[in-house]
């Protein structure tokens, strides 16, 4: 199943974890020290992301760290933007519209 | 004509909510019925070069329009959007899903609040969509845009064009 990335990012800890890894790659363990949570929740919150490719996982010895995929996030503002041309060029096409029936009423 | 039109788009990624507001050069009682009437929708809510094709439209509480986008080649995606709560020439709500062809809606849809107003003759259009999703996003451009907004943009550029040497 695809997951749907705003869901992936609708989450304060998973947000909290994006944040994070921005800055630096991080094991699992060196996140959990963040959260007030269990080891576990994080690596829940890991394999979602994950599942939307916004991180990726470096083996590094017998440690895993994990990085944020800066051109995912790229891509989301891509796709609100062409969510937004989709709005601009509906309008303009009800701008031609409403000139039309304005001119015929004249 | 006045072209500097007020246009707003914003996404909360977070809340998964977009705000869209939109001026039309136009008296509200034309603006509400261009958002209410089939036949009035079916000409402008497709980006060209596609086309909106409204198979049902009962603009009433609990009444819906189920409609198509049609793509050049004939493609239609199908949409419920059901209507929640309607406050003629204020307001309305509705409920919006993917569907088949047969209505089969595709849960769980986007929630909608659309308000209209007017000052001095210009009109404003207020949106607000809840649970948006992006993958709802891909599809919604996927299915009314992919290819066919440049032919739109050019379009426009000429209507433009004539109507400023007018």
């Amino acid at each position: 199943m695809r997951r749907d990335i705003f869901q992936a990012i609708a989450d304060p800890t998973r947000r909290a974890i994006i944040a994070l890894i921005a800055l630096q790659a991080m094991t699992p363990n060196a996140l959990a020290e963040h959260f007030d949570t269990t080891r576990q929740a994080v690596s829940k919150h890991l394999r979602i992301l994950t599942q939307c490719e916004l991180v990726k996982q470096e083996h590094k010895g017998r440690e895993i760290y994990y990085q944020l995929e800066i051109d995912k996030m790229k891509e989301i503002d891509k796709w609100i933007e062409q969510f937004r041309k989709i709005w601009e060029a509906r309008f303009n096409q009800l701008d031609e519209l409403l000139a039309t029936i304005k001119k015929q009423k004249k | 004509m006045k072209l500097d039109l007020l246009f707003d788009f914003s996404v909360n990624k977070e809340n998964k909510t977009v705000h869209i507001v939109r001026e039309f050069n136009a008296g509200l009682d034309l603006v509400w019925k261009a958002w209410t009437t089939a036949e009035l929708l079916d000409k402008w809510w497709a980006p060209k070069p596609f086309n909106a094709k409204t198979k049902v439209m009962n603009f009433e509480v609990g009444g819906r329009r189920f409609f198509a986008m049609v793509s050049p080649d004939g493609q239609e995606r199908w949409f419920i959007q059901k209507f929640t709560s309607i406050t003629p020439k204020t307001n309305f709500k509705t409920i919006n899903t993917f569907a088949d062809k047969d209505e089969n809606p595709e849960l769980p849809g986007s929630d909608w609040d659309l308000n209209f107003s007017e000052q001095n003759g210009t009109s404003r259009v207020s949106i607000t969509i809840k649970n948006e999703s992006l993958a709802r996003m891909e599809r919604m451009v996927e299915s009314g845009f992919r290819g066919g907004f440049t032919k739109g943009l050019e379009q426009l550029d000429e209507l433009l064009v004539t109507l400023m040497n007018k």
